[in-house]
């Protein structure tokens, strides 16, 4: 009796405990959320960056953030940005979403009452689709650097864009890889059953058949699966030319390690989720057997490629892992639209981001009706000795 | 290759799976058995395994750079092992020994908080990235007849069956074994033989952790990654595989596990084949939950499971 009786009282001092936390917890966010607002009106600019920052994306989600506050640092660091006559700093604020669909929209939501002018962002397709609803309600642009699910720009909202190629162009990359260079007549296919990762390989699917190939198998997977053996197993069986993997490098990696184990020598054919140092760490002595893709040029191989490279490991001190240079020209467009509306109204922001004509870092950026990066291109990268090695560009 | 030759494979791929999961299993069944508690905190004591292991190794590697692969990987899992244990004896001492006679619910709740407590620990303490184990195995495919396999996962299924005659041995043969069991069936009755439940039940968990530990290092060492939340699914799956079992019973646990492992290759394997196309392997996990509750409907107690009545 008197310990139950205890622990009733503890119950209850921690239950107070709690909601005094909760409350204290909601008026410090109440108040950031205010500064926030005032700091848009006072003199800061602020972009809202979306990426995961925790879980099995977070290397690629600090990459994008990572370009973007290099951005940032840039124009402020060259006097900011001046409208009449008042000059203003550029500041990101970062958010995770755990490449969750709805903690996407949460932070968006979040974003939104801060008082952004415009977001770079979501990094996952998965994310980003749910989130745009948001954003198209409050008149913000956003600006994926990463996220090539055709369905993304595909909702025919105003303020919905990507500096990337999306997955119609990337999928038939892949699918003509596997289908002219590496003649391909049979093919597997594996999918991570996110936006991302199914929306691709349902294009290269569909591309392969056109081409004459027949998809023998179609497994499934999902994005926090780390056991491949018995769809891999399943694979090995209907011997394949090629298999072909929508998915991020978290699961790209161990899945291709698991290929070479099994003794699977088939080629392997991946979309930019994989094209990653990341996944060749994870992937081992699987990851020669990779050829995968990225949605935009090759950026090492651009006139001012080498030197971002060069500037970025300075700063962070690690390589760019693959989206960084977009994040970096996302935050540069939303800049130039505002400087071209001459104001921080989201909807002149939003109309001037739409008739960007710039010539970034990525190459030049100018958006089709539907916000899809004009011209996108799609290079193809084969995996040799640890290294990504490039191999062509296709538009 | 040949459809049996596949199936093989399959069965194989489901043991090392399964036996995996009867280790973790057992950590679950064991604690459950002597306190009726159900330590959610055990996936993420795997992981503290884990990431204890990967740090031990790279630093004995620094420092005796002539040791081969199988030395570091004993010297990660001795590591392990013994992390595990304090932290394990220092959770059940902290977080659920005040709350042992308390409504059931109240210490359920406090294992959810030590498991979201040692996430967060291990995140601040390991970083969030994903990070690659070493290659201390030799990994490339050795063909055992129809099958294709890896030192690392016969050596997963060699020490899992070793332990878990280790296991039924002292529970069934030695003095500390007998000592459990008797607190088990009623503690108070065990205190009154002259039997410390409080020693018994530090003891218990000591050796759950130990088992997490092990299976941690093998569950990296054979998908060769490592990360704060990596205990999470091993975890559930574990648990489902101890309620499979019958939770409280440890044979149970190693029939569960390893039937566990075997139903998701296996279900991963043949569904589409099974339901004409209907189902593809996206349907592995429905699989195997199905199997679950076809199971706790038609014997509630798990399939080896007793005395329900008096735990419920």
């Amino acid at each position: 009796m008197n310990s139950s009786k205890r622990i009733a009282v503890a119950t209850v001092a921690s239950l107070a405990a709690a909601l005094l936390l909760a409350v204290l917890g909601g008026c410090g966010r109440k108040e950031d959320a205010g500064s926030g607002k005032s700091g848009a009106a006072g003199n800061v600019i602020l972009i809202g960056h979306v990426a995961p920052l925790s879980g099995g994306d977070a290397h690629l989600g600090k990459d994008n953030e990572n370009g973007a506050r290099l951005a940032a640092d840039e124009i402020n660091a060259a006097g900011g940005v001046k409208l009449g006559d008042k000059t203003y700093r550029v500041e990101i604020q970062g958010e995770d979403d755990k490449a969750d669909p709805r903690e996407g929209t949460l932070v968006a939501q979040k974003l939104v009452d801060a008082g952004v002018v415009a977001v770079v962002g979501h990094l996952n397709s998965g994310s980003s689709i749910p989130a745009s609803k948001i954003y198209k309600d409050a008149d913000v642009a956003q600006i994926s650097p990463s996220s090539t699910a055709v369905k993304y720009t595909d909702q025919g909202f105003k303020t919905t864009f990507r500096v990337v190629a999306n997955d119609r162009q990337q999928g038939t990359a892949m699918a003509n890889y596997a289908t002219d260079v590496l003649k391909a007549k049979t093919v597997a296919i594996v999918d991570d059953r996110t936006a991302y990762g199914q929306g691709l390989v349902d294009i290269v699917e569909q591309v392969v058949k056109e081409h004459g190939a027949t998809v023998i198998t179609r497994e499934y997977t999902d994005n926090k699966a780390s056991d491949f053996n018995a769809i891999l197993t399943k694979i090995r069986a209907t011997k394949p030319d090629v298999i072909i993997y929508g998915g991020m490098d978290d699961t790209a990696g161990p899945m291709a390690k698991q290929v070479h184990q099994l003794g699977i020598k088939t080629p392997l054919i991946g979309g930019d989720g994989s094209c990653t140092l990341e996944f060749i760490k994870l992937a081992g002595d699987g990851a020669d057997q990779m050829t995968c893709t990225r949605g935009g040029e090759a950026v090492e191989r651009l006139p001012k490629g080498d030197q971002f490279m060069t500037r970025y490991q300075a700063k962070f001190g690690s390589p760019v892992q693959i989206y960084a240079p977009y994040s970096y020209d996302a935050v540069y467009v939303i800049v130039d639209a505002i400087r071209r509306a001459g104001s921080l109204d989201r909807a002149a922001v939003t109309a001037a981001v739409a008739t960007t004509d710039y010539a970034g870092l990525t190459g030049h950026i100018a958006f089709d009706a539907k916000g899809d990066l004009k011209n996108g291109a799609i290079s193809v990268y084969k995996v040799q000795d640890g290294k990504l090695n490039f191999v062509s560009t296709t538009r | 290759m040949g459809s049996f030759d596949t199936f093989l494979q399959q069965i194989f791929n489901g043991l090392v799976l399964g036996s995996l999961y009867a280790l973790i299993a057992l950590g679950y069944t064991m604690v459950y058995g002597i306190v009726n508690l159900i330590n959610f905190a055990h996936g993420d004591v795997l992981m503290v395994g884990a990431l204890t292991a990967l740090s031990a190794i790279t630093l004995t590697h620094a420092a005796v750079p002539g040791l081969p692969g199988w030395g570091l990987m004993i010297v990660g899992m001795l590591a392990a092992i013994a992390v595990c244990i304090v932290l394990s004896l220092l959770i059940e001492r902290v977080a659920y020994r005040p709350l042992r006679n308390a409504p059931r619910l109240a210490p359920l709740i406090t294992a959810i908080g030590v498991s979201i407590l040692l996430q967060t620990v291990a995140m601040i303490i390991w970083g969030r990235n994903h990070l690659t184990y070493p290659q201390l195995l030799p990994a490339d495919p050795i063909a055992i007849g129809p099958a294709t396999v890896t030192a690392t996962k016969l050596a997963v299924i060699a020490l899992s069956t070793v332990i878990m005659i280790g296991l039924l041995v002292l529970v069934q043969r030695t003095r500390l074994g007998r000592a459990m069991r008797a607190t088990a069936e009623n503690p108070r009755v065990a205190g009154l033989m002259g039997v410390n439940p409080n020693a018994v039940i530090a003891a218990t968990f000591a050796i759950g952790a130990a088992l997490a530990a092990v299976a941690g290092v093998m569950y990296a060492a054979v998908y060769s990654v490592a990360h704060f939340y990596m205990g999470f699914i091993p975890g559930l799956k574990a648990f489902t595989a101890a309620v499979l079992g019958g939770i409280g019973n440890i044979p149970g646990a190693m029939l569960g596990g390893i039937l566990l492992g075997l139903i998701e290759a296996l279900g991963a394997g043949y569904i589409d084949q099974l339901t004409g196309g209907v189902f593809g392997s996206n349907y592995q996990d429905v699989f195997a939950f199905i199997v679950l509750c076809a199971v706790l409907i038609l014997r509630p107690s798990g399939l080896l499971g007793e005395r329900v009545a008096d735990r419920a």
